[in-house]
């Protein structure tokens, strides 16, 4: 086994382009687990932690799209400015571990997992975010819901490295909220992120409910067809319809963490909920 | 870059030589094993209990999430190099003196993740308190008196500001 520090973008490339089946190390709060455990045992580890281009971030005020380095880590998505422009998230980040882990766990990591409940993808979902990769042959941008293509499955090709992901700013309501044996330092159960759209389209987004995260279209076209825009409304049996819907795209398993049943129930709840805090008024 | 078995960290102000270790080792395992350096405690090796915590680079972080040989380079305070021996820091003695300490497992961790959080939000709320120290899981206490101990060292350094 041999770790090697990246110390730039260009350097990361060449060592993944010479040995694609190296291990990338981001923040370590996955790989690590896996390596201490002795579930793995990588022949390479490239770490990408400290490379500068990807632990920064940017926004277009034209396009009002905000990028954010796959480097950039959770205890900082928890602040502004991403709390002003990317509440959801923030929201999300904030469940993430502890601060410990916040600190170390990237977004670009998280992404790279994929696991069904990693707490950031439900948010890339709803917001339908571009992730951008690259490698020594060039860069692509696909869709967050192209690149996920099962529990911990990517599109990612041999040889490619996240290197930032792009979200659009909206100006209306979102949220994210989960459902875990605790507040803290959780993994979860289920989870789901709710943006409203700056054409008044109602997105929802689910995690660990599923192979990978999933959007609800019956759920989402039916809250755009009750919900009161200029009232922020929408009346208590749409609200537990919506959350009926929503529960009933969920493809929950039975697993060491819960139950499908459980999940769905608490689905339908965190549906209601977030449709609730987007239009609180009757 | 480096490719080397052997490797140089830097921690408590100090270059310390890792050589004929295992690559994949994470630094809690070498700060213990290798340096010597046993404040740390190991329990989990998944980032679950907050009790090997350290700073790199000013960050809080589990060293058993760290592998060793990608912290070259960074600056790794430990317990060990929060405060000369027997000359305790504000908030350890403040541990000692509210009784924030009982089996002491979980207490360089929680001193370290103290320090972080009163660097970051001198004057936190019970809440916020909570919240920053959720990493870290104490088995003994209830953390009434850990919390206790914190609120003591935030009231006292807004005393001398």
């Amino acid at each position: 086994m041999s770790v090697l520090v990246a110390a730039t973008l260009n350097e990361a490339l060449e060592l993944l382009s010479a040995e694609p089946d190296s291990m990338v190390l981001a923040g370590g709060t996955d790989a690590m687990v896996e390596i201490n455990m002795g579930h793995r045992r990588p022949a390479r580890v490239v770490a990408v932690g400290r490379i500068p281009e990807l632990r920064t971030w940017s926004y277009n005020a034209e396009s009002a799209t905000l990028r954010i380095g796959a480097g950039v880590t959770y205890g900082e998505l928890e602040l502004d400015p991403f709390l002003r422009w990317v509440p959801a998230l923030s929201q999300a980040a904030r469940t993430v571990g502890s601060p410990q882990i916040r600190n170390a766990a990237t977004l670009g990591g998280n992404v790279a997992t994929c696991s069904p409940a990693g707490d950031g993808l439900p948010v890339l979902a709803a917001l339908e975010a571009i992730v951008h990769l690259v490698s020594l042959n060039g860069s692509r941008s696909i869709q967050f819901s192209d690149f996920m293509t099962g529990p911990k499955r990517t599109g990612l090709w041999p040889g490619e490295l996240i290197e930032a992901v792009s979200l659009p700013v909206f100006s209306r309501w979102q949220g994210y909220a989960k459902v875990g044996v605790r507040n803290a330092m959780v993994i979860s159960n289920a989870g789901a992120c709710l943006a409203v759209d700056d054409v008044g389209g109602v997105r929802i987004a689910l995690g660990s409910v599923g192979p990978t995260i999933l959007r609800c279209p019956e759920a989402e076209s039916f809250a755009e067809s009750v919900v009161d825009h200029q009232r922020r409304s929408v009346r208590e049996s749409d609200a537990l319809e919506f959350g009926r819907m929503a529960a009933s795209a969920a493809r929950p398993i039975d697993d060491h963490r819960s139950t499908a049943a459980y999940r769905r129930h608490a689905i339908e709840v965190l549906a209601r909920r977030l449709l609730r805090r987007a239009f609180p008024n009757v | 870059m480096s490719e080397s078995q052997h490797y140089v960290l830097h921690v408590n102000g100090t270059l310390h030589e890792v050589g004929d270790a295992w690559i994949g080792e994470s630094l809690l395992y070498v700060l213990r094993e290798r340096l010597g350096l046993t404040g740390s405690k190991g329990a989990c090796e998944q980032g679950e209990c907050g009790s090997c915590s350290v700073l790199i680079d000013d960050e809080l972080i589990c060293s058993c999430l760290v592998l060793a040989a990608s912290a070259i380079g960074q600056e790794v305070i430990t317990i060990e190099g929060i405060a000369p021996v027997g000359s305790p820091t504000d908030v350890q003695q403040a541990f000692v003196d509210f009784g924030a300490v009982q089996c002491g497992f979980c207490t360089p961790g929680l001193i370290m993740a103290a320090h972080a959080l009163l660097e970051r939000t001198p004057e936190p709320t019970e809440t916020e308190i909570r919240e920053e120290l959720s990493g870290n899981i104490c088995r003994c206490t209830g953390y009434g008196r850990i919390i206790e101990a914190v609120q003591r060292v935030s009231v006292a350094r807004a005393g001398r500001r």
